[in-house]
């Protein structure tokens, strides 16, 4: 998927690396993937072109690595970088990260779908191995001698014969002028070999954020400052799709430091990535700002929307849930089963909207100038950044520079580019760079949030007890309708997390989805449509087990049975999403999904305890984003029904991990994220207008409330990489609903558990 | 005009006796080390030192700050080299770190008081801490660890 090539020899390299610098550019990458630091930003407008860079060397060694992922929180901003050096044998001292701007050149930069490193292993290897190979013979030409007799070792290449040694920086101008090796003749370091990356690495590295971050000198989107900077915050309208009918800023202006007001026109639906439309208010800092704000006298046009009422439509989505819809997989037939007199089983699931809540709100600095946008944020998405600023503003994307800051946490939401056209428009207005700052209760009002689901499952039970049909209905506010305002349905994408790939071996399967309007902005939340998915199959299939009176370790490897790949092709699963991979590469096989929930079983000693009486053990499992993990709560409920979590287990076969340390730092805070929406997460709409305004209505879990210890284990394995973000998220809502079952007797059917009678 | 201490520095103020402290750190001194979490203490990103106690400096005012002295992450040591600091970055505790700062801010004041603190004492200095990543496993042992070295 890239190739390299070496552009060091071209003459437009001046500006920007030494001119005798060694460049290695991969197809994958940009015409101008520039860091964005002051210093390189400054050189780069003063080159003739603006070259792919991914790897490059200057004479004195230091290597320079371009990483065009954002960084919210997952490690990816270190561990693509140290693929390329591990590859390249570079002391990785010697090596400094530079952030890719957005540009589409780059090929996909939203970083989302915890694909980073399926993505862009390979690329970054190739770069890696390309230097180092050119580098060895740049040396064995100098010593005539094989290259074969040569190896490379920490930032040097060292003939083993002699003992001769040439640092990187030396080779450089040798290497520069080689051919490029092709690709399927390079050799990659052996797993043995790996410094930096890798379950057995003898150098791991930490984030190269991390100094920064414990000193308050890592620099956020909300820390970004332009010279003549203005603060704006935004008044936008309580009801998706309002419009200001009259507007009455005369007492807003009277505020110290308040310079002017802005009206932002609603977006035309569908509503997309688009500014949400309101008032703005313009302020000489960002408290000024919001205190104008307060003082704004606003008349809404709220539109249809108004009529939206989360309870109301609470009670469709699970009413429609009982009725026939859209099949989107069937097995066998599950009506004959239901009919044939067998004991049948069904039950209801709900799970609410939820609100991403970044520790640092949606923010954005734009700077205007001549027809042409340079953008400052933390954004998931900058080629998004790019289009949205561009169709705002009738502009080319190539007129729109978006640079990457560190985000405060993404989760999706920071994919969703709004806010940053925002600062674009009032910026094009005051003839000034500009910081639109969110609110927290302007995060928790405004997002795009997690769909609200109602789901139904009915199973026919044999003998055993185990299920001879089983059908799943889900009803859901699709992500879809973000860019198609007519639709109803789901997707492929929705579908493919939990909808259409029941991994159980039943005869008979029918998967369906029920029609819903949207009424309010809907968007991917970390693990997206799983969520609501896995907690009510995970709930259901523990619910069949407790009813068949068997062990739920037990009865879940039974509903498995040995293990395979599963054939949805033939189950009427025409475009299974597979999370954008090819199935060949990437099946969903079974018998890995056994296997973590054995091992959880075995890390959480599993049935050692009898559950009862307050305490409570819980398990679930699940495939997502490729990779598969089990996840087993134990809680305590008191007899007031307060709910402690004093252990998570998680497994987890994501195939190869580069970054295990991160890996874990992610399976640990996926408990933690999973238990607080299950615990406490509601977002509700009355009359249009979202409840819930910051953390005291939308409480997410703190120190006291997460678990309180999660042991992470990582499978060793060499099967292909599978996503590490958000898969530890699906089973934590369900595991935690089956403890809570086990230890009191409650099953909890509707989230979040802060709303249901536990005692 | 309001006198104070940043990070040992003395300054004056002259602006809306009514802003945060917060407002005057990250606008006016352009210390973004404190973060803008929530704007209602419910967060703790904004979390500072006001003679040595944790402080929300979100809804502190500039005004109840005459004759005091602040630290913000900024100031907390020289180098970093802070025993918290240094526990933070031995046990890897940060993901997106955007609360870290006012984390470690909060869990300084805490081993002021308290410098042999018990999980108990962690959960009730800390609680007003979000961390959205889900860090607090991390926090916990890094402050033992920092706890440690301090005995």
């Amino acid at each position: 998927m890239s190739s390299v090539t070496n552009i060091s020899r071209r003459g437009f390299l001046d500006g920007i690396f030494s001119a005798g610098a060694f460049v290695l550019a991969a197809q994958v990458l940009p015409k101008n993937a520039w860091g964005q630091t002051e210093e390189y930003a400054g050189k780069a407008a003063g080159a003739l072109f603006h070259p792919s860079i991914y790897l490059g060397i200057e004479p004195d060694g230091t290597v320079y690595i371009v990483t065009h992922r954002s960084e919210m929180g997952t490690g990816i901003r270190t561990t693509l970088p140290l693929v390329a050096a591990d590859e390249l044998e570079a002391d990785w001292k010697r090596v400094r990260v530079e952030q890719g701007i957005g540009d589409k050149n780059y090929g996909d930069q939203n970083t989302d779908g915890s694909k980073s490193i399926r993505g862009f292993f390979t690329a970054f290897r190739q770069a890696g191995a390309s230097a180092r190979v050119m580098l060895t013979s740049a040396a064995a030409t100098q010593w005539n001698v094989p290259a074969s007799e040569c190896k490379a070792q920490l930032h040097q290449i060292i003939h083993t014969a002699s003992g001769r040694r040439l640092g990187y920086g030396e080779l450089v101008a040798a290497a520069a002028k080689l051919p490029v090796p092709k690709p399927e003749t390079l050799q990659f370091k052996p797993k043995s070999g790996w410094r930096y990356i890798g379950d057995h690495a003898p150098n791991p590295q930490q984030i190269v954020d991390l100094a920064d971050i414990c000193t308050g000198k890592a620099i956020y989107g909300m820390d970004v400052k332009r010279d003549g900077m203005l603060y704006a915050s935004i008044e936008h309208p309580p009801v998706m799709g309002g419009k200001v009918r009259s507007l009455d800023d005369k007492a807003a202006l009277q505020v110290k430091g308040v310079r002017q007001t802005m009206t932002i026109d609603t977006f035309t639906p569908p509503y997309a990535f688009q500014p949400l439309g309101g008032v703005a208010v313009i302020a000489d800092n960002t408290w000024s700002a919001f205190q104008g704000r307060k003082q704004l006298k606003i008349e809404w046009d709220d539109g249809p929307n108004a009529a939206y009422d989360s309870d109301q439509y609470k009670q469709y989505l699970l009413d429609t849930a009982k009725k026939p819809g859209k099949v989107v997989r069937n097995l066998g037939d599950v009506d004959a089963a239901f009919a044939s007199g067998a004991k049948v089983i069904d039950a209801s699931y709900y799970v609410p909207l939820l609100a991403h809540a970044t520790m640092e709100p949606p923010v954005a600095v734009a700077e205007y100038r001549d027809g042409k946008v340079t953008a400052w944020a933390p954004t998931q998405n900058p080629q998004a950044v790019q289009d949205t600023v561009a169709k705002a503003m009738n502009l080319k994307p190539e007129d729109v520079t978006c640079h990457v800051s560190l985000l405060g946490g993404g989760f999706g939401r920071k994919s969703k580019p709004d806010y940053v056209a925002e600062a674009a428009l009032i910026s094009k207005k005051t003839g000034k760079p500009v910081k639109v700052v969110w609110s927290r209760e302007d995060d928790i009002r405004f997002d795009y949030y997690h769909a609200v689901s109602g789901m139904y499952h009915k199973a026919a039970i044999g003998s055993n007890g185990m299920p001879t049909a089983w059908l799943q209905r889900s009803v859901f506010p699709s992500i879809s309708a973000m860019n198609d305002a007519s639709s109803v349905y789901g997707f492929d994408v929705e579908y493919g997390m939990g909808l259409n790939d029941l991994p159980y071996d039943i005869p008979n399967h029918r998967a369906e989805n029920g029609a819903a309007q949207t009424h309010i902005r809907i968007g991917w939340f970390r693990s997206v449509a799983n969520i609501y998915h896995v907690f009510s199959a995970q709930s259901f299939a523990d619910e069949l087990a407790h009813a068949a009176g068997r062990d739920p370790l037990e009865y879940q490897l039974a509903l498995l049975g040995s293990g395979k790949v599963l054939d949805l092709k033939s189950q009427g699963v025409t475009n299974y999403w597979n999370y954008g991979e090819d199935y060949q590469r990437y099946p969903f096989d079974t018998k890995r999904l056994r296997r973590v929930l054995e091992i959880a079983g075995e890390k959480s000693g599993w049935g050692k305890r009898k559950p009862g009486n307050g305490w409570g053990i819980g398990i679930a499992a699940a495939r997502s984003f490729t990779s598969y993990v089990a996840s087993v709560v134990e809680v305590e409920v008191d007899s007031n029904g307060r709910i402690r979590i004093p252990h998570v287990y998680q497994v987890a076969d994501a195939g190869l991990v580069v970054n295990p340390e991160r890996a874990r730092a992610q399976f640990e805070g996926a408990a933690v994220m999973g238990a607080s929406l299950a615990l406490s997460g509601e977002i509700s709409v009355a009359d249009g207008r979202v409840r819930q305004s910051n953390f005291h209505d939308f409480p997410v879990a703190r120190i006291n409330q997460a678990p309180r210890q999660t042991d992470v284990h990582i499978v060793e394995s060499d099967e292909l990489p599978g996503g590490v973000g958000e898969p530890g998220v699906p089973p934590i809502a369900p595991a935690f609903a089956n403890a809570v079952f086990a230890a009191i007797g409650k099953r909890i059917r509707e989230l979040p558990f802060s709303k249901q009678k536990l005692v | 005009m309001i006198k104070l201490t940043i990070n040992g520095r003395p300054q004056t103020f002259d602006g809306d006796p009514a802003m945060p402290l917060l407002w005057y750190l990250r606008d006016d001194l352009g210390l973004t080390g404190t973060k803008f979490g929530c704007g209602a203490g419910l967060c703790g990103a904004c979390t500072v030192m006001r003679n040595g106690e944790a402080v929300r400096s979100c809804s502190i005012t500039m005004k109840d700050l005459a004759g005091k002295r602040v630290t913000t992450i900024e100031g907390l040591s020289p180098n970093g080299t802070h025993p918290l600091q240094k526990a933070w970055m031995q046990a890897n505790v940060p993901q997106c770190g955007y609360c870290q700062a006012g984390q470690i801010m909060q869990a300084a004041a805490l081993l002021r008081k308290k410098p042999k603190p018990t999980d108990q004492d962690i959960d009730s200095a800390m609680e007003g801490n979000i961390c959205r990543c889900g860090t607090y496993q991390r926090i916990r042992a890094a402050i033992k660890a920092a706890a440690k070295e301090v005995a």
